[in-house]
C-alpha cells in the first residue's frame, strides 16, 4: 500500500446513479494488487478529515502509469466532491488496501452483486477469464450498471430487479438457489452488496455446500488497520476489521446477527 | 536547523512529535510508510488488563472539522502487547509509551508492574476514556479518584515515568491536574476527546451505535490550546499536548501554550505522513524565529 498524491482522473462516465471513474495511479497496481476485491481510500477535498473507501472495479498494470477504475454513488459531501472533479484533475489515493476474494485463476465462480456492490465483482469476472457466472441485482432497470462489461467477461449473466423492470422480479438469492440447484460445482460464491443480501446469499450457498466469500462494508477511519473503527463481529465472538482483515471474509465466519 | 530534541518527564525525545494513542495501533501499519524512528515517540493503542472486543459498529462519524469515535478500547490485553507488539516497537529508534486503562486502581497497578518489567519508556495512564462505562471517565472527572489511580500507578511503575492523560470533559481541568501532580505524576497529557454526538436526521438515529463518542480533529484544537495553557500555569509538570494537530503551526501553538511535546492523532487518517509534516513544519517555524532549539517555544505565549 502506498499514497499516490497526484492520481489523474482519466475519464468519468455517468452510469445510472453511479459514476464510473478511471484514475492513473502510478505503480500502485504493480506494487500492491493481490486479488480482486481490494479497495482504495480517496481523499475528498481538504475540509473532510476522512478518506472515502471505494472498491476497485477493475485495474491493470500499464505504461506510463497503472490504471484503476472505481464506481461510486454520491452518498454525502465526500463523494459529491469527488463526483464534481473534472477529467484531468488529480486526487490523492491511498491503496491498494485490504484483502480481496481468494480466487483460483483457473476456477469458475458464481459472482453475486447487489446495487453498488456489483462493480467490485467485475475484477473477479476478468480474473477468471470468462468462466464465471454473474447474478446481478438492482432496484430497477434504470439503476442497472455494467451489464455490457459483465456480458463480455462472464459465461452467463442473470439479472434480478426489486420491481421486476428488468430480468427476474425479486432478490438475487432466489436466482442463486436456482443456479446452484442446476449446478453446484462452482468453486465458490463471491458476493458484494448490502448486508441483508450478503446474509441471504451466504445462507443459500451454505444450503448447497458451496463456499461463500462476502465483501463487507463498515464506516472506516484510517483504512490501514490502525484505528480499529471498522469492526465486524465474527461467529467466534472475536472482532475483525473491514480495512485490514477484509473487506472480504469467509461468509461462515461472520456473525450475521451481531 | 534548530535542535529538535525535547525532554518529557526526564525522557529525551529526538523531536517533539509523538503519535496519539488509539490512532496508530501498535505501529505495524504505519511502519509500511516510513521508519518509525522518525517519530519522537509512539503512544501505543490503549491497553487493558484483559483483552477487550470494544463497542459495536458504527464506531466513527465525521463532523465539521472533526470526527467522533466510540471504539471502546478494543485491544488484545497487556500480556499480548508485551509478548507480541512491544518487541516490534522496540526495533525502532523511538520512545515507546504504553497507554493503560483500568476498572480499578489495582488493575492500573498490575499493568504498571508488567509494563515496567517489560521495558517501556513511559506509561500514559488513561483516566479519561469517554467510551467505556466502567472506570475510565469517572477517574478522570473526580480529583480524589484521579489521585488514587496516579498514586497506585506510580507505586507500581518501578521508576518508569508515569504520565496521566486528562479528560477535557470536566468543569475545571486544573483541579484534576493539581490532584494528579500531588499524587506524584511525572507528566500530563491532554486533551483526550470531548464527548459529542451526531444524529442522522433522516433515520433520526445517532450515527454511532453507542449514541455518543469522543470528538477529535481540528475542531478541538482551540480547546486543547486553552486547556494546556491553563494547566501549564497551575502545575509544574511537563505536558504532552494534543488535540487536532495537523500542521506545524498547530504544534507550535500547543508548545507556546506550555506543552513540552505534542501528539498527532486524527490527522493520520487523512495523511499517514502527517506526523512527519508536523515535525518539519515545526522545525521551519523554530528556524524562522531564529531559535536554537524547538524547546524554546514551550510556554512562550505572551498572554495579554
Amino acid at each position: 500500500m502506498k499514497v499516490e498524491r497526484k492520481c489523474e482522473i482519466v475519464s468519468k462516465t455517468r452510469m445510472g446513479d453511479a459514476i464510473y471513474m478511471v484514475l492513473e495511479v502510478g505503480d500502485m497496481v504493480r506494487t500492491s494488487f493481490t486479488t480482486p476485491g481490494q479497495f482504495v481510500h480517496i481523499k475528498c477535498g481538504d475540509g473532510l478529515l476522512l478518506r472515502r473507501p471505494i472498491s476497485v472495479c477493475s485495474c491493470q498494470e500499464d505504461e506510463p502509469e497503472d490504471t484503476l477504475a472505481v464506481v461510486f454513488e454520491v452518498r454525502g459531501e465526500g463523494t459529491a466532491w469527488l463526483a464534481r472533479r473534472p477529467v484531468g484533475h488529480k486526487v490523492d489515493v491511498l491503496g491498494l488496501l485490504g484483502n480481496g476474494f481468494q480466487m483460483d485463476r483457473e476456477g469458475r465462480y458464481l459472482l453475486v452483486g447487489g446495487g453498488i456492490g456489483v462493480p467490485p465483482l467485475r475484477g473477479c469476472a476478468q480474473y477468471t477469464d470468462g468462466r464465471s457466472t454473474a447474478i446481478l441485482g438492482f432496484r430497477s432497470k434504470d439503476r442497472a450498471i455494467l451489464l455490457d462489461r459483465f456480458e463480455e467477461d462472464c459465461i452467463d449473466v442473470q439479472i434480478a430487479t426489486d420491481d421486476g423492470s428488468l430480468g427476474y422480479h425479486g432478490f438475487v438469492d432466489a436466482l442463486v438457489r436456482r443456479e446452484l440447484e442446476k449446478d453446484r460445482h462452482y468453486q465458490g460464491v463471491l458476493a458484494c452488496g448490502p448486508r441483508p443480501m450478503l446474509r441471504n446469499v451466504a445462507k443459500a450457498a451454505a444450503e448447497f455446500g458451496v463456499p461463500c466469500q462476502v465483501s463487507m462494508e463498515e464506516r472506516m477511519g484510517c483504512g490501514v488497520g490502525a484505528c480499529l473503527v471498522c469492526a465486524v463481529t465474527m461467529k467466534d465472538g472475536t472482532v475483525k476489521h473491514v480495512c485490514k482483515d477484509g473487506p472480504v471474509f469467509n461468509a461462515e465466519e461472520v456473525d450475521w446477527y451481531a | 536547523m534548530p535542535d529538535m530534541s525535547v525532554k518529557l518527564a526526564g525522557v529525551t525525545l529526538k523531536n517533539p512529535v509523538v503519535v496519539a494513542s488509539g490512532t496508530f495501533g501498535f505501529g505495524r501499519e504505519y511502519s509500511r510508510f516510513y521508519d518509525l524512528g522518525e517519530l519522537g515517540g509512539i503512544c501505543a493503542k490503549g491497553l487493558t488488563l484483559h483483552p477487550r472486543t470494544g463497542n459495536p459498529a458504527p464506531r466513527i462519524a465525521e463532523t465539521p472539522m472533526g470526527i467522533l469515535n466510540s471504539v471502546g478500547l478494543e485491544n488484545p490485553g497487556v500480556d499480548a502487547f508485551i509478548a507480541e507488539e512491544l518487541p516490534f516497537l522496540r526495533k525502532f529508534d523511538t520512545k515507546v509509551i504504553a497507554n493503560i486503562s483500568g476498572n480499578t486502581p489495582e488493575e492500573y497497578g498490575i499493568m504498571c508492574e508488567k509494563l515496567s518489567g517489560a521495558g517501556v519508556d513511559l506509561i500514559e495512564v488513561n483516566i479519561s476514556c469517554p467510551n467505556v462505562k466502567a472506570g475510565g471517565l469517572a477517574y478522570g472527572t473526580r480529583p480524589e479518584l484521579a489521585a488514587e489511580v496516579t498514586e497506585t500507578a506510580k507505586r507500581h511503575a518501578n521508576g518508569v515515568p508515569v504520565m496521566v492523560k486528562l479528560s477535557p470533559n470536566v468543569t475545571d481541568i486544573t483541579e484534576i491536574a493539581k490532584a494528579v501532580e500531588g499524587a506524584g505524576a511525572d507528566a500530563l497529557s491532554l486533551i483526550n476527546t470531548i464527548r459529542g454526538m451526531r444524529i442522522d436526521v433522516n433515520t433520526r438515529r445517532p450515527v454511532l451505535k453507542m449514541n455518543t463518542g469522543g470528538l477529535s480533529g481540528p475542531a478541538v484544537l482551540p480547546v486543547a490550546v486553552r486547556m494546556v495553557w491553563e494547566v501549564s500555569q497551575t502545575v509544574s509538570l511537563p505536558i504532552l499536548g494534543m488535540g487536532g494537530v495537523s500542521k506545524g503551526e498547530d504544534a507550535a501553538q500547543l508548545m507556546l501554550a506550555g506543552a513540552s511535546a505534542i501528539a498527532v492523532g486524527t490527522a493520520l487518517f487523512a495523511d499517514p505522513f502527517a506526523p512527519l509534516n508536523v515535525r518539519d513544519g515545526l522545525a521551519d517555524i523554530a528556524a524562522k524565529q531564529g531559535l536554537g532549539a524547538v524547546s524554546e517555544l514551550t510556554g512562550g505565549v505572551r498572554a495579554w
